[in-house]
């Protein structure tokens, strides 16, 4: 059976379990579709919400972005699982007892005011879209590479699927398909990782092996992959480049981010009790370290395997020749992630070798001209995107691990994908139009408006996932700092202050409103292409870039959240004694509808 | 009567006040230790641990990409352990 066969087949596989398991759970009334009827136990919704949040951007992703730049992208792994810790003391025991569907609605009635419900379901659209548009990168380069077809197919065909199947299953057929796709996603990341840290230092456990031996040469893997990398005139591996005071903004972002994103959020509303709610944040954090712990090993360990493929024998030795990646076995991926073009190499000297060094080095290139392999980087293209998808073909393991990846990576997308459209779906059709606009609505009609939603959603994402603003996981990062500057600070004000309607809904617009320009100033207009009057190499203020600016609005939101408070007044009693109640487990009963 | 009936609920109050900074305390100290390990260990202090070797690189290093994560899940487990307790010292947890 050729790779391609084995591929469909896991992948199909996969599918069929979800579609089963949604098809088993369908959901019936309103209350299933939103909140699973609450009887959800803390392991499963961790489980559940694990998968839910490790998108494309972490399974895809995180480890390419990780492989190339080293330890400053460690800020994407502290970001990313900090951020459960504010969840956890800040947020979800208090939102459970507060005892509604969504994160909105919360807002609204504590903030005593239509108009901050509103407010916060466009907050949460903002920040839920972009967040999808990075899920449909991850979504093209998984389908384009499995289908073996062009990048923009993928894409295409990718939405087809993930609309199908989130728009006929609610929450209860989410959650537990989620489980299912929490289960295939960590083995599809740990498997492979396991093979290749056997492979390079004799450990099984990959995130020991990182900090081990590299048995062919007997240093420490991560000393010999600085050495090997630095010999190629780039950044050591190890070492701190980027600019710190960024470093700490993004890293906050993404933490706050974590916690304000409803898709998260709104996982602890699914649980029986208050408690459960504080352990459940615990089980999720368990479930999302073992794929955590195990990313920045996956990146180091491609990092070198890729370096030694390119230089066989060794970095002082001769690079690949062409011949042996057109002939050779164990370079056959190379022909074909070509095809996705998201992977170029170009013999631009006539030497007959793919020579791989940093040219913007003076002394790498100084080095490389006088070796006679020319005075360019051959390797011209490696999108970080494809690298976790690519690695096991990279490390030459038997080709079901391939096949697993495969249906591992589109699993973390999908599983994502389909909870921030049911987040979409309930902000508009729950919040907006059965709170707002037409209370009156059948519950018929609310479903429908719901999937309505959805299929705008998705047709939006994957239009704006032809020309994404970054790779899936700089895409996602955007998404955080929309979530940190909007939302996170209100919820959080909500239960901590007794800010007032006013203060609230002036924070959130000015969060959001700010950041949005921001990263609009820097990505350009709605994120088109070349409409940007800045770029983040050289950002409009200081070293600030633009997905590091959710920090920002966030501290934006709270000063102004609490100035225009100060100035209008107090929250009315029946408010005040909200808040109290929201803050004591006692009397959390069953959610109650509107 | 009357008096009978607002007793408790006034005692009740007065443990719900406690409880909340009891909560607020431990957050607080949670939090500190939660920022020296992530932004404090894993980036600003990272020089000062240069010199603790893990692994062919420093303990700073191994904060950013693991350690972290570790304690970010104590931390958490610790709360949840703790604020169960606390509910039941201060009567407020769920029937």
């Amino acid at each position: 059976m050729d790779q391609f066969t084995i591929n469909l087949l896991f992948v199909g596989a996969s599918f069929a379990l979800y579609i089963g398991i949604a098809i088993w759970a369908r959901a019936g009334s309103t209350s299933e579709f939103y909140a699973a009827g609450r009887g959800v136990h803390p392991v499963t919704n961790g489980m559940a919400t694990a998968a839910d949040w490790m998108s494309a951007a972490s399974f895809i992703s995180m480890a390419g972005l990780i492989a190339f730049t080293g330890y400053d992208n460690s800020t994407f792994l502290m970001g990313w699982t900090g951020g459960y810790v504010l969840l956890a003391l800040l947020l979800a025991p208090y939102l459970r007892k507060f005892g509604k569907y969504t994160v909105s609605e919360f807002i609204g009635d504590r903030f005593y005011s239509p108009t901050a419900r509103v407010v916060a379901v466009i907050c949460l659209i903002v920040a839920s879209t972009t967040y999808v548009i990075g899920q449909m990168t991850g979504v093209g380069v998984a389908f384009g590479r499995f289908l073996e077809v062009s990048n923009t197919a993928g894409l295409l065909i990718g939405a087809c699927v993930v609309f199908a199947y989130a728009v006929f299953g609610g929450m209860k057929g989410v959650t537990y398909t989620q489980v299912a796709q929490y289960c295939v996603l960590i083995m599809a990341y740990t498997i492979p990782a396991i093979f290749i840290s056997l492979q390079l230092t004799g450990t099984p456990i990959p995130a020991l092996g990182l900090f081990g031996e590299h048995v062919a040469s007997g240093q420490p893997l991560l000393e010999k992959l600085d050495q090997i990398v630095a010999e190629l005139g780039f950044k050591e591996y190890t070492a701190h480049h980027a600019d710190t005071f960024n470093m700490v903004l993004f890293t906050l972002s993404l933490m706050i981010g974590t916690a304000g994103l409803p898709h998260v959020i709104m996982r602890f509303f699914t649980v029986p009790r208050v408690a459960d709610a504080r352990w459940s944040a615990g089980w999720t954090l368990v479930f999302i370290a073992l794929l955590y712990l195990t990313a920045p090993a996956v990146g180091a360990m491609a990092r070198l395997n890729i370096t030694e493929m390119m230089w066989p024998n060794g970095t002082s030795g001769e690079p690949v020749s062409v011949e042996m990646i057109e002939n050779e076995q164990r370079y056959d991926w190379m022909a074909t992630w070509q095809k996705t073009g998201l992977l170029g190499w170009e013999d631009k000297n006539g030497d007959g070798r793919i020579a791989y060094f940093n040219d913007k080095n003076a002394e790498a290139v100084a080095k490389a001209e006088a070796a006679g392999w020319g005075s360019e980087n051959e390797l011209t293209n490696f999108n970080r995107d494809i690298l976790v998808l690519a690695n096991p073909e990279i490390a030459n393991l038997p080709s079901w691990v391939i096949g697993l990846v495969a249906a591992g990576g589109l699993a973390a997308a999908l599983s994502t994908a389909a909870g921030l459209l049911l987040a979409i779906s309930s902000a508009v059709s729950h919040d907006l139009i059965k709170g707002s606009i037409n209370p009156n609505i059948s519950e018929k009609g609310e479903l429908l408006s719901a999937r309505v939603a959805m299929a705008v959603a998705i047709a939006v994402a994957t239009y704006l996932g032809l020309n994404p603003p970054g790779f899936a996981a700089q895409t996602v990062a955007l998404a955080f700092g929309l979530a940190a500057a909007s939302i996170f600070p209100a919820l959080m004000m909500g239960i901590f202050t007794k800010v007032n309607n006013k203060g609230a809904v002036a924070g959130m617009l000015t969060g959001l409103i700010v950041t949005v320009i921001y990263i609009f100033l820097h990505k350009g207009w709605f994120f088109i292409p070349d409409t940007n009057s800045f770029t983040d190499a050289d950002p409009l203020l200081g070293t600030i870039k633009s997905t590091s600016f959710g920090a920002v609005g966030a501290v934006i939101n709270f000063a102004v959240a609490f100035t225009v408070s100060k100035m209008t007044g107090a929250i009315p009693k029946e408010i005040e004694e909200l808040v109290e109640s929201v803050r004591v487990p006692r009397g959390a009963g069953a959610a109650q509808d509107h | 009567m009357a008096d009978h009936t607002s007793q408790p609920a006034q005692a009740g109050q007065k443990s719900d006040a406690g409880y909340w900074s009891a909560n607020v305390r431990i957050i607080l100290v949670s939090l500190v230790i939660w920022a020296i390990c992530s932004f404090g260990f894993g980036i600003l202090l990272r020089p000062l641990l240069s010199g603790i070797e893990v692994g062919g690189t420093d303990l700073g290093f191994w904060f950013a990409q693991q350690g972290s994560i570790l304690v970010f899940l104590a931390l958490i487990f610790f709360y949840a352990w703790r604020m169960n307790k606390l509910d039941k010292e201060y009567g407020v947890e769920e029937e």
